[in-house]
C-alpha cells in the first residue's frame, strides 16, 4: 500500500498537499489541468522532489531515506527514458544491474523480455534506429525487468499516435496484472483514464484529492476540472 | 545517492588544488615582491610595449578580419570548407614553428625580401615591434576571422530571405544586418585577442627584445634568466597580473566569446553579390589564405626532407614533449571532468570560478612563483617538466571547461533523472552515462591541452637545465646558433607532433559517440 501522509510540497509560490493512500495493485490516473502539479506529485513519489513536510510509506515503511533507484518502484518519464549511446540490451542491462555486470540468466531474461514485447532482434540496436513506438515498447520492458512494486508513469507515452498509445496500455495492462503492480498515470486524456484506470487522483487547485472512481468523477467533474476538460 | 564519495567532492577538491596552486603562486609573486619599487625605467617601457602592442595588434586583426569572414560567408567556393578549418590552426601552432615560418617569409632572406630586392626596392625589417605585430596578426587573424564569421552564420536565414526579397542593395544590409551584428561580435573578439597579445612571450622572444619591443612576459624572463633579480621578477609578475585583470575586467564589459570560432557551414546561404564585389572577396580570400598558409608551408617545404636525418637530441626532445603533452592533458581532464559535473550541481558556482582562475595569471608568473615556492625544496631544473606539466594543464583549464560546461549542464537537464531513477552511481554511471556523453568536449579538451602543452615555451624556458629540453626548447636554441636547416626539420616534426595529437583525441571521442 502506498501512503502519502499529510504531504506538503511548497516551491516559491506552487503549493501541493496530499494525503490519501492507495491499495496494493490499484491502477490511478492521475490528471488535472496543466501546471497544478501531477509530474511533481509523481517525482515527490519518486525522490526527486523534495518533500517540504510529510511522509510517503510504501507498506508502512518511510521511503524518505532511500535514493530515487532503491525506492520498491520504477517512473517512466515524458521523454529521455532510455541512454542513446547504449544499445537496446544495455537500457534494458541497467534495469538489472546498474552496472552492467549480467549473468547468463541475465542476458536470458532480457531476450525474452524483448521477445514479450515484440521486440526480438533488435537488443544491438540504438534507441535512435527504433520507431517511437519501439521506444516505448522497450523502455517499459525495462520496467517490466525491474519488476518493482509500483509503477510511476509520468506520460511516457504523450508523443505516440492514439492507436500506439492505446496498445501500449494494453501491454501495460497485461504486465500490471501479472506482477500485481500498483500503477499511478499521469493522463491528460479521459478516454485514457477510463479504459485503464478505475481510480483517479485529481489534482488541482494545490491538493491531489483522493482517489475517487474515475467514471463518475469524468461524467460530474468538479468546476477545475471541467474547465480543463471543457 | 552516490556509494563512496559523491562527485561534488572530487570536483572541490580539484577546484581546491586549482585555486590553491593559482593564489599560492601568485601570493608567492606578492610577497616576494613586496611592491613595485624593482622596477626601473625599462620595465616602464615595457609595460608600455605590451599595451601598445596589444592594441593595435587586436585592432588590426578585428580590422582585417571583416572583409575575410564577409567574403568567406558569401561566396562558396571548392576548398572552403577546408580554408576555414585551415583558419584553426593556428590556435594549436606552437608559437615558435609560427615564428620560425613568418621569417621564413619575411625575414631578411625570405620570399619577400627576395622580391622586393628584383623589384629594387628597400626591404622589410622583421625584427622590432612591427615584426611583434605581423606575428600577433598571423595567429589572430584567423582566429578573429571566425569569431566573427560565427557572427555572420548566426544571422538568421529569415532576415536574409527577407531583405533578398526586398532587394537590399549590399550597402542596404550592411547597414541593417551586417552592422548591428558587428556592434555585437568585434568587441568580443577584440577583447579575447588583445587578452592573448598582452601575456605574448614567445613571439616578443623571438622577434623583439630591446628596449623598443620587450613585452612584460619577456622582461619576467629577462630579470630572472640573466639578471638573476627574483625580486625585479617578480614586482613585473604582479605588473602583469594586474594587467591581464584590467583585460578581463573589459571582457566583462563585453560578452567574450569561446575560444575557437565558428565551425563550418550552419544555416542558409543566398547568392552574394555579383560584379567587381566578386573580384575584391576572391582577392581578399586570396590574400588571406597566402598570409596563413605561406608560413606553415614554407616551414614544411624546408623542413620535412630533414625529418629522416634529425639528431637522437631532437628524438629526445620530441619523446620528452610527448610525455609532457599527455601528462598535461590527463591532468586535466582529471581535473576537468570532475569540476564540470560538480559546477552544474547547486551551490557549485564557486567550482567554475575555481576553474576560470587561471585566466589571471600567465606561463611566466605561474613559472615564477612556483620556482619560488619550490626552490627551499628542490633542484629548479629537476623539476621543469612536472612544473612545465602544471602550468601548461593549469592554463589549459579555462578553455576545457568553457568546453565541457554546456554539455554537462544537458547531459544533467537530461538524463540526471533517469540514471537516479536506475540507481546507476559511481563508476558504472561514470563509465556508462558521463564518459560516453561529454567524449566530445573531453576528447576536444584533451586534444586542446596535448597541443598547448607540446608547443609551450614559457615555464620550460625559465627552469630549463641540461637533458630537459623540450622540442620547442630545443628548437630555440637551434634558432639561436642559426642551424636553420635543423631548426626547420625540427619545427616540421613539432608542428607534425602537435596538430596529430590534437587531431587523435578529437578522432577518438567523436569515434567513442558514435
Amino acid at each position: 500500500m502506498l501512503t502519502l501522509e499529510a504531504l506538503t510540497i511548497v516551491q516559491d509560490d506552487f503549493r501541493l498537499e496530499a494525503d490519501f493512500s492507495l491499495p496494493r495493485g490499484a491502477r490511478v490516473a492521475v490528471i488535472g489541468p496543466s501546471g497544478s502539479g501531477k509530474s511533481t506529485l509523481l517525482g515527490a513519489i519518486a525522490g526527486f522532489v523534495p518533500l517540504t513536510s510529510g511522509r510517503v510509506l510504501w507498506e508502512g515503511a518511510d521511503l524518505a531515506p532511500l535514493p530515487p533507484g532503491q525506492r520498491p518502484l520504477s517512473i517512466l518519464f515524458q521523454d529521455q527514458n532510455l541512454f542513446p549511446h547504449l544499445t537496446v540490451d544495455q537500457n534494458l542491462g541497467l534495469g538489472i544491474s546498474p552496472s552492467l555486470r549480467l549473468t547468463a540468466a541475465d542476458r536470458a531474461r532480457i531476450a525474452e523480455a524483448l521477445d514479450r514485447m515484440g521486440l526480438e532482434g533488435l537488443g544491438a540496436r540504438k534507441p535512435a534506429q527504433l520507431s517511437g513506438g519501439q521506444q516505448s515498447r522497450v523502455a517499459l520492458a525495462r520496467a517490466l525487468l525491474r519488476a518493482r512494486p509500483l509503477l510511476l508513469l509520468d506520460e511516457p507515452f504523450a508523443a505516440l499516435g492514439p492507436a500506439l498509445k492505446a496498445e501500449m496500455l494494453e501491454v501495460l495492462s497485461e504486465i500490471a496484472g501479472e506482477q500485481g503492480t500498483t500503477v499511478l498515470m499521469v493522463s491528460h486524456d479521459p478516454a485514457d483514464a477510463l479504459a485503464f484506470a478505475p481510480l483517479s487522483v485529481l489534482v488541482a487547485d494545490g491538493r491531489a484529492h483522493p482517489p475517487q472512481p474515475t467514471a463518475p468523477l469524468l461524467a460530474n467533474p468538479p468546476p477545475a476540472l471541467a474547465a480543463y476538460l471543457g | 545517492m552516490a556509494r563512496g564519495v559523491p562527485v561534488t567532492v572530487w570536483g572541490g577538491a580539484a577546484a581546491l588544488i586549482v585555486a590553491a596552486l593559482v593564489l599560492g603562486t601568485l601570493a608567492a609573486v606578492a610577497g616576494f615582491a613586496g611592491g613595485l619599487s624593482a622596477l626601473g625605467p625599462g620595465d616602464w617601457l615595457a609595460v608600455r610595449f605590451t599595451l601598445a602592442q596589444a592594441v593595435v595588434s587586436a585592432t588590426l586583426s578585428v580590422i582585417l578580419a571583416v572583409p575575410v569572414a564577409r567574403a568567406l560567408h558569401r561566396r562558396r567556393f571548392a576548398g572552403r570548407g577546408a580554408l576555414i578549418t585551415a583558419l584553426g590552426a593556428p590556435f594549436l601552432l606552437p608559437v615558435i614553428v609560427a615564428v620560425m615560418g613568418i621569417i621564413a617569409i619575411f625575414g631578411r632572406a625570405g620570399v619577400v625580401n627576395d622580391l622586393l630586392s628584383m623589384l629594387g626596392l628597400p626591404g622589410v625589417r622583421i625584427y622590432g615591434p612591427q615584426g611583434v605585430i605581423l606575428a600577433h596578426v598571423f595567429f589572430n587573424l584567423p582566429l578573429a576571422t571566425r569569431l566573427i564569421l560565427q557572427g555572420w552564420q548566426a544571422i538568421p536565414a529569415e532576415r536574409l530571405r527577407l531583405a533578398a526579397a526586398l532587394g537590399f542593395a549590399p550597402a542596404d544590409s550592411l547597414r541593417h544586418l551586417e552592422w548591428p551584428m558587428l556592434r555585437e561580435v568585434l568587441p568580443g573578439a577584440w577583447v579575447a585577442i588583445f587578452l592573448v597579445c598582452l601575456t605574448s612571450f614567445v613571439v616578443a622572444l623571438t622577434l623583439g627584445g630591446g628596449p623598443r619591443a620587450t613585452t612584460v612576459e619577456l622582461a619576467i624572463y629577462q630579470a630572472f634568466r640573466f639578471d638573476v633579480d627574483l625580486g625585479r621578477a617578480a614586482a613585473l609578475g604582479l605588473v602583469q597580473v594586474a594587467l591581464c585583470l584590467v583585460a578581463l575586467a573589459l571582457a566583462g564589459l563585453v560578452s567574450l566569446p569561446a575560444a575557437f570560432g565558428a565551425g563550418l557551414d550552419r544555416g542558409a546561404h543566398l547568392p552574394g553579390p555579383a560584379g567587381w564585389l566578386r573580384v575584391q572577396d576572391a582577392v581578399v580570400i586570396a590574400l588571406a589564405a597566402v598570409f596563413l598558409l605561406t608560413p606553415i608551408a614554407a616551414v614544411l617545404w624546408r623542413g620535412v626532407p630533414g625529418l629522416a636525418a634529425l639528431p637522437p637530441e631532437a628524438w629526445a626532445a620530441a619523446g620528452r614533449s610527448l610525455a609532457v603533452a599527455l601528462a598535461s592533458s590527463v591532468l586535466v581532464l582529471g581535473l576537468a571532468l570532475p569540476m564540470a559535473l560538480a559546477a552544474v550541481r547547486p551551490r557549485g558556482g564557486w567550482v567554475e570560478v575555481a576553474g576560470m582562475l587561471p585566466t589571471v595569471a600567465s606561463s611566466l608568473v605561474l613559472g615564477t612563483g612556483l620556482y619560488l615556492i619550490l626552490r627551499p625544496w628542490a633542484l629548479p631544473g629537476g623539476l621543469a617538466l612536472p612544473v612545465t606539466v602544471a602550468v601548461n594543464a593549469a592554463l589549459s583549464l579555462p578553455f576545457a571547461l568553457r568546453a565541457l560546461l554546456p554539455e554537462a549542464r544537458t547531459l544533467a537537464a537530461d538524463y540526471d533523472r533517469l540514471a537516479a531513477s536506475l540507481g546507476l552511481s559511481g563508476l558504472a554511471r561514470l563509465r556508462f552515462v558521463t564518459l560516453p556523453r561529454l567524449a566530445r568536449p573531453l576528447g576536444f579538451s584533451a586534444g586542446l591541452s596535448a597541443a598547448f602543452s607540446m608547443g609551450d615555451l614559457g615555464v620550460i624556458a625559465l627552469f630549463s637545465a641540461p637533458g630537459t629540453a623540450t622540442l620547442p626548447l630545443y628548437l630555440y636554441n637551434l634558432m639561436g646558433s642559426y642551424r636553420m636547416a635543423d631548426a626547420a626539420a625540427v619545427a616540421s616534426l613539432l608542428m607534425i607532433l602537435s596538430f596529430a595529437l590534437f587531431w587523435a583525441f578529437d578522432r577518438a571521442s567523436r569515434h567513442a559517440d558514435a
